[in-house]
Formats: structure tokens, C-alpha cells, sequence
């Protein structure tokens, strides 16, 4: 239980001259909700691409439970990227069957109550959709498996306030005590108070990682207000 | 509904606040089973290992009793909650006086106007900032 969700030892991620994440180490312990925060380019997606294996470290190294990004991890990361991969001539439902048939974790009942409950048709093709009900579909898709670690790059930026609220409610009532997620977000407010933990990237360094209430506590601050003063321009 | 939380201070202060609100107010009655964790992380949509904290603050002063494999239940002592109760009032007061004050009242003006409001004669409306 005590072991690390997501450890990171010394790593580094270089394009061509530019180091996108620097000698960056941190530890995720297991069940909490942790915002992964940092002003355009600091290197977020970066980190979360490099847990995804997507990416390989230049240096350094970076473990999920334990794995080297690999088959193994794989099956444990729940990932959510930027931007949707789903074939666009695939129905909604057609998306749900090649996430049944790709991942032995997806909860199949879980996805069509939540699509329900967010009203999107099931049997309309991805790209008759609007870019925010893509994502919903998405989202549910990623948050519909059973997985250790759940790695959300944006999960709520393109979609309306109150789909936002169901998402953010969608992310506290399917999570578990023995799983972790990772958000990546610009929408600190909106995500402030379901986050355990924060940490702030930038420049692909590790500027904080504390928790919300400690945060409170000791400057009396929301999340947002102080990276407002941290990041200030 | 989500609950509203202010900026400055930690949310699980703030959630422990909300639900002693609920019990002097009889949202949640004495000896009544509480909502579980994860049902009061999603109503105020707040981390459920921030709700357990605040529950454990309530647990600690009495305010709710766990039974083993049953939940969480406001206490049946009248006494705890009469407490909190006066702990309430007594904070209600000190901030309407604090506040009257940095308005240049003295809290004899202000209990004068308390007096007004009440039997009605007073024009003027109280300030309702907290």
C-alpha cells in the first residue's frame, strides 16, 4: 500500500535544445487526487506522456506501481490526452465496445449510465459531435476503467459548467482508496476542492507539492490564489 | 447542490462548519444516521478523504458517534450539541460586534440597535456581511 502510484528519480525530458521537464522527482502515494498545475509549457503534458510511455525519458527515470512504462503499466494507467483519438466515423457506442474489447478493466455499466446521465446519444457518430460532447464521451471512456492511476490532461476544459460539476463528480464517485488521479488543468478554481494534493511545474521543475489544506492553513490561501503570486507575469 | 467554500480557509474546516450547521439547524437530527463519506463528497463535491477529516474533527469533539459497520451518527447526547450550539452563538456574536465595531458603533449603540430592530422601530436594516 505504502508503495509509490507514479515515482519519478532525476528525470528529464529534452526536445532537440529545449528541456521541456528537468531533473524532476517526485513520489504520488496511492489513493488521493492530485492537481498537476503549471503555467503553458511548463512541461505537464510532458510528465504525463512520459507515464503513459508515449514518450522516453532522455533521462532519468519514471515508474507507475513499480513498472517501467511497458505492458505492465499499461494496463494500470487510465489515460486521458489532450486531444480525442477516437475514429471519428466510430458511433459512440462502437467506442464503448473497443474500450471493452482493449482494456479487462472497463466497467461496461458504469460507461452507458454516466453517457446517459450526460445525455449523449449512443448511437450518433463521433463527428456529428460537438467538441465538448467528444470529450464528455472521452471522459467517460477513461473514467469507466478500473484502473490505479488516472492521468487527465485537461479533462475539463472544453465542456460547460455544469457538465463540468458532473465530471468533477463523475472523477470523486468512480475514483478508489487505492487509485490515484492526476489532473492537469488551467481551471484551478473549478478543481481546487476535490484535490487532496497539488504540485506546481514549471519550467519542467518541481516549484511545490503540498497539500490544499496544508496550503490553507499555513498562508491561508486557495490553490489559485497562489499560483496567481507564483506564476505571476 | 455543491456547498459554497470561501478561500482562506482549509475546506475541511470548512465542511466540519457546514454539517454542525446541519445538525443545529435539524438537517441532520440527533441520532440520525449521516450521509457516508462518499455520499457527502459528492453533495458538496469535495474530496472524500477531505470529508473523513472533517467528520473526524466532529467525531472528536462528540458531535457524531461511528457504530461499528453501520455509518456515522449525529450523538444523542443533548448536551454536545447544546455546546455547539453556544459555541456558534457565542462566534455569531464576537464577529456582528467586531463588525459593528470597524463600522464605529460601540456595543452599547449596537445593542441599542438590536433592541430597535426587534421591536420593529428601526428604519435602518442590519448589515448582513459576516
Amino acid at each position: 500500500m505504502s508503495e509509490a502510484i507514479l515515482e519519478c528519480k532525476g528525470l528529464s525530458k529534452c526536445f532537440g535544445p529545449n528541456a521541456a521537464l528537468h531533473d524532476l522527482s517526485i513520489s504520488l502515494p496511492a489513493g488521493k487526487i492530485i492537481g498537476l498545475l503549471g503555467p503553458n509549457g511548463s512541461g505537464k503534458t510532458t510528465l504525463i506522456k512520459l507515464a503513459c510511455g508515449l514518450l522516453t525519458p532522455t533521462e532519468g527515470e519514471i515508474r507507475v506501481c513499480g513498472y517501467k512504462p511497458g505492458i505492465e503499466s499499461k494496463a494500470l494507467v487510465s489515460y486521458l490526452p489532450e486531444r480525442t483519438y477516437l475514429p471519428d466515423w466510430m458511433t459512440v457506442l462502437e467506442c464503448i465496445e473497443f474500450f471493452q474489447d482493449f482494456y479487462s478493466d472497463f466497467d461496461i455499466d458504469r460507461a452507458t449510465s454516466m453517457l446517459q446521465s450526460l445525455q449523449v446519444p449512443a448511437n450518433a457518430r463521433m463527428k456529428t459531435l460537438s467538441k465538448g460532447t467528444k470529450e464528455k464521451v472521452q471522459l467517460v471512456l477513461v473514467m469507466s476503467r478500473h484502473a490505479k492511476l488516472y492521468l487527465l490532461d485537461e479533462p475539463i476544459g472544453g465542456v460547460d459548467p455544469a457538465a463540468r460539476d458532473y465530471i468533477l463528480g463523475t472523477i470523486l464517485k468512480n475514483y478508489c482508496e487505492d487509485s490515484t488521479v492526476l489532473i492537469s488543468t488551467h481551471l484551478i478554481a473549478d478543481v481546487e476542492k476535490i484535490l487532496d494534493e497539488f504540485m506546481f511545474i514549471q519550467n519542467g521543475q518541481l516549484v511545490s507539492y503540498a497539500s490544499t489544506d496544508s496550503l490553507r492553513e499555513d498562508l491561508g490561501k486557495s490553490i489559485d490564489q497562489y499560483f496567481r503570486e507564483v506564476f505571476r507575469c | 447542490m455543491a456547498w459554497e467554500f470561501s478561500n482562506e480557509r482549509p475546506i475541511y474546516v470548512q465542511v466540519s462548519d457546514q454539517i454542525v450547521s446541519g445538525i443545529l439547524t435539524g438537517t441532520f437530527k440527533m441520532g440520525e444516521k449521516l450521509p457516508s463519506v462518499r455520499e457527502f463528497a459528492i453533495i458538496a463535491a469535495v474530496n472524500p478523504n477531505t470529508v473523513q477529516r472533517a467528520l473526524s474533527e466532529l467525531e472528536s469533539v462528540g458531535l457524531i458517534e461511528t457504530q461499528r459497520n453501520t455509518g456515522k451518527y449525529v450523538t444523542q447526547e443533548g448536551s454536545k450539541i447544546e455546546m455547539a450550539r453556544k459555541e456558534r452563538g457565542e462566534l455569531l456574536a464576537t464577529e456582528f460586534l467586531k463588525s459593528m465595531a470597524a463600522l464605529g458603533y460601540t456595543s452599547e449603540q449596537t445593542i441599542h440597535l438590536l433592541e430597535e430592530a426587534r421591536s420593529g422601530e428601526g428604519s435602518s436594516d442590519e448589515r448582513s456581511d459576516t
